[in-house]
């Protein structure tokens, strides 16, 4: 029972900067352990959704659930405790400045959990090594390459085992080798731990190397058009716009 | 550039020699004349052999005199062009997919002014519910549940105190010196130089001590604090820290405000000893007092209560400059120039704050005696 129900739900949602709305009725749920992507255009409200997701953003109008339970609806303190389910992954990392990357990772285990300080480095460290980061610990982030950055981002993200990742623009501003470790890390984390992933880009090769079901923002509509695995979407939507998007342009 | 009349109202237009940016950009002015003269030409030719080299000077010349020739109904054949030259003109006549909306473009004055009435009201909201949430912050400290780093906070005390001392050094011994100064040119005429040290003491103490500190901190220390946080929002930074459930008013502002509110006091008694010996200097030095009675003035001059006053004043002076560097990096924007904006307008803030406050303390304790 428990596994068929969705994992997250998005009811209605729209969401609006002022007066000018960037998405409405947005509708769809995410599965259990499926790696889900959203994609669109620049500028179609791709991250705004996720900040949506997260708690940075509360909703125009809308809702979203999370295992059935309404994530706006709840009062701060339960709204604090859902959002421990998540690890959030941001565009550029994200990761803080003053920081060493051990650190970076430990801030979280540090505020919610009883750890000492050598179980909680040793769990930093071991989730540093996870993401091919071993020996990197005490390094800033202002020394390390964008793609490690990224990574030890992922490695924050997983500090406090989350059921649900979400990934703004994992493979923006990367190498294309880069860009493929670490779409190839995320589907292996899925593999061996099962968390959800919830991945918001436009980068085609990492869509069809990843999702397993996609979303697709429409920025001229301002709705969403279509939800179902990427490959499918390409060779048989029945609308032009999503097939030229998947299709890189050529219909 | 030269343009020759055709019988058949055809324009010629004949292009010669280098058409590089080094060479300039001439205007179309003649062309123009030439299209809304009594007898304007229907169509227009091109003849382009004796053009040598060109650059984008070129199309953009060229560029101008199709906008001109579509206005005027002129019909222009491109044929003579360079073939890249009309690909380039077809290029940058492409249509964008989607129309740029002209937002804002024909505003009047009132609408200006109403929205700029809008955003002040939005920022004032925004500076109140910060307060509210750094009140809260505060009580969670007080009660023992809030949390940030011992460490952040260590090094922000080393930052805004140790660090300081230098140019606080530096400022009060001068403005203690140029305090004498000036004291001592008014009391010369009365022979009661030995003023020279109430004025400077009373000064340093009561105001001056505080009030120079301040201004210091807000110029160092408040434009440092707005410059890290507003780089921590473009950076999404603090975005990170709230959805990992940790607010950023505990974790980041709530140890800079604690460490610039204890740290002031103790500048500000530093920078009133400094201010003094630098009057002295100017009072034995300048004035022929000794060392000894002009330290026995100041010691009769200056109670508890005085120190007391300008201490109060530190910590009022503090808060506000770390409250208003904080708050401008908070409400940074996410760009590289608005980390800018928000380190000036966290000094400019800070400074306007001081005088203010500076101001209300001084009737109040005046009201009080």
């Amino acid at each position: 029972m428990q596994a068929e129900s969705p994992l997250v739900e998005v009811r209605g949602l729209t969401m609006t900067y002022g007066d000018f709305v960037i998405q409405r009725d947005l509708d769809f749920e995410i599965r259990r352990g499926e790696i889900f992507v959203v994609m669109g255009t620049s500028g179609c409200g791709k991250t705004t959704l996720l900040r949506h997701l997260v708690g940075l953003k509360s909703p125009a109008r809308g809702e979203v659930l999370y295992d059935g339970e309404s994530f706006w609806g709840a009062d701060p303190e339960r709204r604090q405790l859902m959002m421990r389910r998540f690890g959030v992954m941001y565009q550029n990392g994200a990761l803080w400045s003053s920081m060493t990357l051990a650190e970076n990772v430990s801030l979280p285990l540090e505020v919610y959990t009883d750890l000492d300080r050598s179980e909680i480095r040793e769990i930093a460290l071991f989730k540093l090594a996870l993401m091919g980061l071993a020996g990197f610990g005490d390094f800033h982030p202002s020394e390390v390459s964008g793609g490690m950055q990224k990574r030890v981002g992922v490695a924050r993200a997983m500090a406090l085992d989350p059921d649900i990742l979400y990934f703004d623009e994992p493979s923006a501003g990367l190498d294309p080798v880069s860009a493929r470790r670490l779409d190839d890390l995320i589907r292996e984390l899925r593999d061996s731990l099962g968390i959800t992933m919830v991945i918001v880009t436009h980068e085609l090769d990492s869509i069809f190397a990843v999702a397993d079901r996609s979303l697709f923002l429409d920025p001229d509509t301002h709705t969403m058009l279509a939800v179902g695995p990427p490959a499918e979407l390409r060779d048989h939507s029945p609308d032009p716009k999503i097939r030229q998007f998947l299709n890189r342009g050529r219909l | 550039m030269a343009c020759s009349r055709q019988p058949n109202d055809e324009l010629v237009i004949r292009l010669s020699g280098c058409w590089t940016l080094a060479e300039g950009i001439p205007s179309i002015d003649d062309v123009r004349s030439e299209c809304d003269g009594t007898a304007p030409p229907r169509q227009v030719r091109f003849d382009t052999q004796a053009v040598a080299g060109w650059d984008s000077a070129l199309p953009t010349y060229l560029r101008g005199l199709m906008e001109l020739f579509a206005s005027r109904g002129i019909d222009a054949d491109r044929s003579g062009l360079p073939e890249g030259v009309q690909r380039l003109l077809d290029l940058a006549a492409a249509v964008p997919e989607t129309e740029v909306e002209a937002a804002f473009a024909g505003d009047s004055g009132l609408a200006t002014l109403g929205r700029a009435a809008l955003r002040h009201w939005k920022s004032a909201i925004e500076s109140i519910r910060f307060l509210g949430e750094i009140w809260i912050a505060c009580v969670r400290l007080a009660s023992g549940r809030a949390h940030f780093r011992a460490s952040d906070f260590a090094l922000t005390i080393q930052q805004c105190g140790a660090e300081a001392v230098g140019i606080v050094t530096l400022v009060s011994f001068l403005v203690g010196l140029i305090l004498a100064f000036i004291g001592a040119i008014q009391l010369k005429q009365f022979g009661a130089q030995i003023f020279v040290a109430d004025l400077v003491g009373l000064g340093m103490a009561r105001e001056m001590g505080a009030m120079m500190t301040a201004i210091i901190m807000a110029g160092r220390t408040g434009a440092s604090f707005a410059a890290q946080l507003g780089t921590m929002t473009a950076n999404e930074e603090i975005d990170a820290l709230k959805t990992m459930g940790i607010s950023p008013i505990e974790f980041l502002v709530l140890p800079r405000l604690l460490a610039l509110t204890l740290m002031m006091p103790l500048l500000c008694l530093y920078s009133n000893l400094l201010g003094i010996a630098g009057g002295a200097v100017v009072g034995v030095g300048m004035l022929d007092l000794g060392v000894v009675s002009y330290f026995d003035q100041t010691r009769n001059a200056l109670s508890l209560a005085d120190f007391a006053a300008g201490l109060i004043k530190a910590v009022v002076y503090g808060s506000l400059v770390a409250l208003s560097g904080c708050l401008r990096g908070m409400q940074c924007g996410r760009s590289a120039a608005a980390v800018g904006n928000a380190t000036t307008s966290a000094v400019v803030t800070s400074i306007v704050l001081i005088v203010i406050a500076s101001g209300i303390i001084n009737v109040i304790d005046h009201i009080l005696g």
